[in-house]
């Protein structure tokens, strides 16, 4: 039976990792390489790299390290950050990566997840929704590389992505955005049941107990960042990830509905 | 050595490291000629069943490996796509596969209100059928899997092993010296590499 993916979320901000609080405040962790060589030995199910300051300095993806990253993994990586054009794309998946993920790229320009996916598949086109709460309830689409909320409906831009191509969504909630404090169930809920394709849900984990309420929910698989990354109530930074056997307890019965 | 064939679909560079990791000696085959002298193939591959066999045939390769494969009887591993394609046909496309087996490409297809995603999309389990070489019967080893379309055998006997989602299908395949596998090995961590080692070890007698 199909198991319910448990991704660590990497972010990196000129070339170091970081963790953002709400999508603010980004305290360094560490060194990428010798992060992804400890999450590869850990054998994750798949690895998340965001490259949260390219969009906004209008930068390329670093190919350089990318293809380090890919060298380490063996498990699925997928890239984002700065990505805007298929050349782009072609140069991150033949240096090893398996998906690319899209935000700025898929509200600019939704042609490009179709060239992607028409040459790549589906599979390797993830496209990222960032969502904010409104002032007067419901949430709202951000836009992470201004920063500012968009008058979009979420539901009718992730329609328009999978439409395009999209072959996964990787949803956010910037509220919850690493607090630790739990995932926004209802959020997760209302899409997933919207959506065909999977839903990469992320923000908010603080244990394995608010990953699988994520799933029951309808999340395909759950990305984390602060909680792979950071221990104890002073987040002290350390990279853990569990062991199959605690994440299979955990699951185990979800699991079962699943498969 | 393994070549590894480049017909431009997929991610070369992932089998190659794995393979160096396993000890192993591999190289890219990107032509007729470098798969003529081919010792042992794998054939990777991501997307859809036409782009394939477009590029396959149009760069004479398809050719190349049928001659390799079907008269030289060389070692050969198809990967998702490239395991695909070695079959006789797709659901996705409209052109003919590579014919090598008696075997066809279809959609997962699921009874209506089931709520199962397609593509089949992470970490799966195997149930192996029959011992052979390259698939162990191990307990909890894992792959993984992401694919919209999968292959039906006509002769159960070519079928090693099966995966469940929404029901069994076909998820690695073995006809003499042609293998075929749906899952991706060298993104499995240690469980694919024992895979890849097994293969690269390999003598068919």
């Amino acid at each position: 039976m199909l198991k319910h993916r448990i991704i660590p979320c990497l972010l990196l901000l000129n070339g170091g990792l970081v963790k953002t609080l709400r999508f603010k405040d980004p305290k360094y962790v560490g060194d990428p390489i010798n992060a992804i060589r400890i999450f590869n030995e850990k054998e994750v199910d798949e690895l998340m790299v965001l490259d949260i300051g390219a969009s906004k300095a209008r930068r390329e993806p670093d190919f350089e390290l990318i293809e380090q990253f890919a060298g380490e993994c063996f498990m699925p990586l997928c890239y984002g950050g700065g990505v805007r054009t298929f050349e782009q794309a072609r140069r991150l998946f033949a240096s090893g990566i398996e998906k690319v993920c899209l935000q700025t790229a898929a509200l600019e320009n939704r042609r490009l997840i179709t060239q992607i996916a028409e040459h790549y598949g589906s599979q390797a086109v993830v496209v990222s929704a960032d969502t904010k709460k409104a002032w007067f309830g419901g949430r709202k689409l951000y836009a992470s590389h201004t920063g500012k909320t968009l008058d979009i409906s979420v539901d009718d831009f992730l329609a328009r992505c999978v439409e395009a191509g999209a072959g996964e969504v990787l949803l956010n909630s910037v509220d919850r955005d690493g607090t630790m404090g739990g995932m926004d169930l209802d959020l997760i809920r209302e899409t997933a049941t919207k959506l065909s394709v999977p839903l990469v849900a992320v923000g908010g984990a603080g244990s394995l107990a608010d990953m699988k309420a994520a799933c029951d929910a309808g999340a395909s698989a759950v990305a984390a960042g602060a909680f792979f990354v950071f221990h104890g109530p002073h987040r002290a930074v350390l990279i853990t990830y569990p062991s199959y056997d605690e994440i299979e307890k955990f699951f185990g019965e979800a699991e079962a509905e699943y498969g | 050595m393994i070549s590894i064939v480049d017909y431009s679909v997929g991610n070369l560079n992932s089998v190659a490291n794995m393979i160096r990791h396993v000890g192993g000696e591999c190289c890219i085959a990107g032509d007729a000629d470098e798969i003529a002298s081919a010792e042992k193939l794998i054939l990777p591959g991501v997307g859809a069943f036409d782009r394939g066999m477009e590029a396959l045939r149009g760069s004479g390769i398809a050719e190349a490996l049928s001659m390799a494969v079907l008269e030289r009887k060389v070692p050969i591993l198809g990967i998702c796509l490239g395991m695909q394609l070695m079959t006789q046909r797709s659901e996705e496309g409209h052109l003919p596969g590579l014919g090598w087996l008696d075997a066809e490409v279809v959609k997962f297809c699921f009874p209506v209100g089931c709520k199962l995603k397609i593509p089949h999309m992470g970490w799966n389990t195997l149930s192996v059928v029959r011992d052979n070489p390259l698939i162990l019967p191990e307990e909890r080893q894992r792959f993984y899997f992401v694919h919209s379309y999968h292959v039906v055998c006509e002769n159960q006997e070519d079928v090693v092993a099966t995966c469940h989602y929404g029901y069994d299908f076909v998820a690695v395949f073995q006809r003499g010296n042609i293998w075929g596998g749906q899952f991706h090995p060298e993104k499995s961590h240690r469980f694919g590499m024992g895979v890849l080692r097994r293969f690269v070890e390999w003598m068919p007698c």
